[in-house]
């Protein structure tokens, strides 16, 4: 098995990535310092969040050069994550709504 | 009856079932099988961390009291100024340098060259460390400042609960993880991915994707930080 080489790519890819990620924590520490509120605030901090999450899985972590077997079956029922997070969303409000109507002095 | 199906042709029924999972078919090809089976296990935590973290987002949701800003409830006195978040940051970026020293080992791991696969691993690894030391002096922070999982001064009394369990469990995955990292740093400065030497615990011949594998670990450790720096800590 000695011919396996595994994943090669140039070093340059991986410094860029590097870069990448330090500038997206630095972008997302100065949202939370700035005086952003609200919307704006929260989809800059969940745009920065995905751009590293992606950068991290799809290069770090070899995700585009696998094949499309292992990429599916990973990011498919992560996905389907986002459908729990809406369902507890929904939940949240109703039991706010619940307390705030029923416990609230 | 039980006379073995002629050549060439597929088993059916309990008899198939067995022929089918003792057969060599498999999904993932062209990768070694202790990297694939990583990420299936990557998956499983996937699900562990993501019901923590819409667990958390749930009682946010629900909670009637106002949920401490994280803002200042993480700043620290720095030559008497109140950074804001000043640990967590420093805490973000020694985790994102851990995970490019990764990177690079598992790079340099595939061209055999020991002496700096085992100098990343080594470096990633104390990395790790620090980072789990800072969050031991965060806790002890908390702790001191009346942060308690059924309580806090603060506000919202589930702001405890949510961060000792999320902060806990992540800082589990790195103490773990720098285990791992130790043992493989050790390996290949024997040289037993090499020569392909059995493990003590499992067996398993030593090879070079074995770095890749604990890679996919660490970097993965690091991509939760990054869904809880942002969620529980800028949110």
């Amino acid at each position: 098995m000695s011919d396996v080489q595994g994943q090669q790519h140039p070093l340059s890819t991986y410094f860029w990535v590097w870069g990448g990620l330090f500038v997206l924590s630095v972008l997302s520490y100065l949202v939370d310092i700035s005086p952003f509120e609200g919307l704006l605030k929260w989809s800059l901090i969940t745009l920065f969040m995905l751009l590293k999450a992606a950068l991290i899985v799809a290069i770090f972590m070899h995700m585009i050069w696998e094949r499309m077997s292992i990429a599916l079956t990973i990011l498919v029922p992560t996905g389907v994550l986002l459908f729990l997070m809406l369902l507890m969303a929904i939940e949240g409000d109703y039991i706010s709504a619940s307390r705030l109507a029923f416990f609230s002095q | 009856m039980s006379e073995s199906a002629p050549k060439g042709t597929l088993a059916t029924g309990m008899e198939g079932f067995v022929h089918d999972w003792s057969s060599d078919q498999q999904v993932f090809k062209g990768v070694p099988w202790g990297k694939a089976m990583m990420w299936i296990f990557l998956l499983s935590d996937t699900f562990i961390f993501a019901c923590f973290l819409v667990g958390y987002m749930k009682v946010r949701i629900a909670a009637t009291d106002p949920w401490p800003d994280a803002s200042s409830v993480f700043a620290l006195n720095f030559m008497g100024v109140e950074v804001p978040l000043l640990l967590i940051a420093i805490m973000t970026f020694v985790l994102i340098s851990s995970s490019g020293t990764m990177a690079l080992a598992v790079k340099y791991g595939y061209e055999r060259n020991r002496k700096k696969t085992f100098a990343l691993l080594m470096a990633t690894a104390l990395l790790g460390l620090t980072f789990v030391g800072m969050q031991v002096f965060e806790w002890a922070k908390l702790i001191e400042d009346g942060v308690r999982p059924w309580g806090n001064p603060f506000g919202a009394a589930q702001f405890g609960a949510s961060f000792f369990l999320i902060t806990g469990f992540h800082g589990t995955h790195v103490t773990i993880g720098v285990i791992f990292l130790l043992i493989i740093a050790f390996k290949v400065k024997r040289g037993s991915l090499e020569t392909q030497r059995p493990g003590f615990l499992t067996g398993r011949k030593g090879r070079y994707e074995m770095v890749e594998t604990v890679g996919l670990y660490w970097h993965f450790v690091d991509l939760v930080w990054v869904f809880i720096f942002a969620f529980f800590y800028l949110w």
